[in-house]
């Protein structure tokens, strides 16, 4: 076995054994931990990869940015100490069930399926060609959704302001018909 | 392949990911965990993205691309679903979904 698939299985059993946690953990803020070490470890294989500022990017926005946001909407919205209510036994059967079937059809199409691959040259991902690929409109060009994106993170970042902020005195009947 | 490590490693890991976040998005009833659920899903799609386009086309660039979007939009999604979940506590004081029902029909 070399180095590099000896990092992979250690990737791999990372990511399942913190994915399985992640969505059958009681706590709250332990699945939100969980979650973080499987980012991290995908980040991990886009370095084995070799697309290290993508690795950068997972691991500055998802490690670094959403899980925080998630943190901090936790601590707002929950008991730190309740523990969730286990999993009805008939949905949680049925959810597996479900989940298992699609990925041993999966895993089967997968090993099925003949892959062919090019015999053209790699090409090397710096960020020279990440910037110009992502202002130029010709041939490998992704200036339109580069622009795309653009509004669409203004959008969200009005979207959530709106959303979020406290009602004014302006609207505040609105708040009175409070259903619990 | 320079990684040693067949495609097909890859597509089986994404796709176990992906399921496991199906599972957690079939069974969870809190918000935030679904939203945690849904971002399994995502990454699962961008492992798969990045291993097509670096095994299959290792001269073009489009996975690598999606899978950056992929990420911006995830970002957004986070963010919008996050303001939603903390104005829907402020109403209802839970985040519970089945506790959250009045536009049910």
């Amino acid at each position: 076995m070399t180095a590099n698939q000896i990092m992979f299985f250690l990737f791999s059993v990372v990511i399942i054994v913190c994915s399985i946690l992640t969505v059958t953990s009681r706590r709250i803020l332990r699945a939100a931990t969980y979650l973080l070490f499987v980012l991290v470890s995908s980040a991990g294989l886009y370095f084995m990869l070799d697309y290290q500022f993508l690795a950068a990017v997972q691991l500055t926005l998802y490690a670094g940015g959403i899980v925080v946001l998630i943190i901090f909407s936790i601590l707002l919205t929950s008991q730190i100490s309740q523990k969730f209510e286990p999993v009805e036994w008939k949905k949680s059967i049925f959810s597996a069930v479900a989940s298992i079937a699609g990925a041993v059809i999966t895993i089967i199409t997968i090993l099925d399926f003949k892959f062919s691959a090019t015999t053209q040259a790699a090409k090397e991902v710096d960020m020279h060609l990440v910037g110009n690929s992502l202002l130029s409109v010709g041939e490998d060009g992704y200036a339109l959704p580069f622009e795309v994106i653009t509004i669409l993170l203004l959008a969200a970042m009005v979207a959530a302001i709106v959303i979020a902020k406290k009602a004014g005195p302006k609207d505040t009947h609105s708040q009175t018909t409070k259903h619990v | 392949m320079n990684t040693g490590i067949p495609l097909s490693y890859f597509l089986i890991l994404a796709s176990i990911m992906f399921f496991i976040g199906v599972y957690g998005f079939l069974t969870r009833r809190n918000l935030i965990t679904i939203l945690m659920s849904l971002e399994l899903i995502l990454n699962s799609v961008n492992i798969n993205f990045l291993t097509f386009n670096r095994y299959l086309y290792p001269h073009k660039l489009e996975g690598f691309f999606f899978s950056l979007f992929v990420i911006a939009v995830a970002a957004s999604e986070a963010a919008v679903a996050i303001a939603i979940i903390i104005n829907i506590y402020r109403r209802f004081t839970t985040i519970n979904v089945e506790d959250v029902d009045t536009m049910r029909y």
